[in-house]
């Protein structure tokens, strides 16, 4: 039987929720893996595997993308946000305070995923009506089928942050 | 570095095609080269009447460019495609480079005067998108050759657009796709070009449907008619995303729907259009 080859490793430094973590990972190595595996971040949930249904999104440098349509070697550099990095000083962000007011979950699964894409939209549209909501939510998929709550929490957490 | 590495090697763009396919083991190649990491290749300008892409910039860099709804398909293209998060990391060369069926920006470009920019170990060359795109999966690309920059002229006042895509979610691929550009002359049409997506192994350019329209007043009965050749011009089989000829009723929906948006479109009027959803 050939010995198995080690597979080579590439040093990576990423940015997760402000503190810097340098890890040696494989190449093929998913994002979202390096953060549940290598970083002890399981907030971020792994749906579909198949860049559906956008239950690992996480914002890199800002922006919402599906963690488990990336590698991690290609986050090298880049600030991560996940659903840990949300709260500040203890204190839960008016995004989380909002979708826990409005029920705006039922099992919670999509639920990280969810509150990272209303960051994006928040961060660049603080009144979003209802058609730009369903916009930016469109690559989550909630199988409780709760989008009400959901609407109604993105429009309170806006403005909350509005009025913080 | 590609003749380096030789066939076993395949480029990555935004990966939001590629990965899911290596994924599934559909695309199994040795080594990945990632192109996410070269300055310079994401920019949009405007030189010599046309728009200039660098080929990794991302659609949501064109959903949100006010230079790009210069020419309004483009921004129907860019703000449709998948999801936010897709989006955020999908390029326009990445995606004319995979040449997918179902894909959204050949069929939307292939309405325009589209040049593709290669650049290779033989040089640079300029590859225009018609001749560009050969089959399904397959470009003129060589092994050792990639996409720089795709470049689309501005269309002459009096032209006007539209791209409109049937999806049963956002993150799928379209189940039809119309890409439309009408020159009009008040309610006449001088020239007409009209693009089919998803229904082929390429896009179909629904040439009897064009004759249709061109030097034709605008009516209900000439977009029918050409609607329904736009129907007899669609080849697509039944899957997943609906039977045959559940999609060529879409398709004689969206043209229309495209027609009448492109003809209000130039005569200068701002309208909404892009993706619909089921």
């Amino acid at each position: 039987m050939p010995e198995a080859i080690a597979p080579e490793k590439i040093s990576v430094q990423i940015k997760v929720n402000g503190k810097p973590y340098s890890r040696e990972v494989e190449a093929r190595l998913l994002l979202v893996e390096f953060l549940r595996e290598n970083c002890d971040l399981t907030g971020t949930h792994v749906g579909c595997d198949t860049t559906y249904c956008g239950a690992c999104t996480v914002l890199m440098n800002g922006l919402a993308v599906k963690s488990c349509t990336m590698f991690a070697v290609q986050a090298d550099g880049s600030e991560i946000t996940t659903v840990e990095g949300l709260e500040q000083d203890g204190q839960l962000h008016p995004i989380q305070k909002a979708f826990g007011a409005s029920y705006g979950l039922q099992c919670g699964y999509c639920t990280p995923g969810l509150m990272l894409s209303t960051h994006q939209l928040l961060s660049e549209n603080p009144d979003p009506n209802e058609k730009q909501i369903r916009h930016a939510i469109a690559g989550n998929t909630c199988r409780c089928t709760g989008y009400m709550n959901v609407f109604k929490a993105i429009q309170q957490a806006g403005r909350n942050m509005k009025g913080a | 570095m590609l003749g380096q590495l030789g066939e076993s090697a395949k480029l990555l763009a935004g990966g939001q095609s590629l990965i899911p396919l290596l994924k599934l083991r559909f695309a199994n190649p040795e080594h990945l080269v990632d192109l996410n990491f070269i300055s310079g290749t994401s920019f949009i300008k405007e030189a010599g009447g046309a728009l200039r892409f660098g080929a990794m910039t991302r659609h949501a860099e064109i959903e949100h460019s006010a230079l790009a709804k210069k020419i309004p398909v483009l921004h129907d293209c860019g703000a449709g495609i998948a999801d936010v998060q897709v989006r955020n990391r999908g390029t326009i060369g990445g995606s004319l480079a995979e040449a997918d069926p179902s894909g959204d920006w050949a069929n939307a470009l292939i309405t325009l005067d589209t040049t593709v920019h290669c650049l290779g170990s033989r040089g640079a060359r300029k590859i225009a998108l018609n001749d560009f795109v050969k089959d399904a999966y397959t470009t003129a690309l060589a092994h050792d050759e990639l996409v720089t920059e795709v470049e689309v002229k501005i269309p002459p006042k009096g032209s006007g657009g539209a791209y409109l895509a049937f999806k049963r979610s956002a993150p799928v691929y379209p189940s039809a796709s119309t890409a439309v550009q009408l020159t009009m002359d008040s309610c006449v049409c001088k020239d007409a070009a009209i693009a089919l997506g998803c229904v082929g192994l390429m896009s179909i350019r629904a040439t009897d449907a064009e004759a249709a329209l061109r030097g034709q007043m605008l009516s209900d009965k000439t977009m029918a008619a050409a609607a329904e050749a736009a129907r007899a011009a669609a080849d697509p089989q039944s899957d997943i995303r609906g039977s045959a000829e559940y999609k060529r009723q879409l398709i004689v929906a969206l043209v229309k729907r495209a027609i009448q948006i492109a003809a209000r479109r130039a005569g200068g009027e701002e309208i909404e259009g892009s993706h619909l959803y089921a």
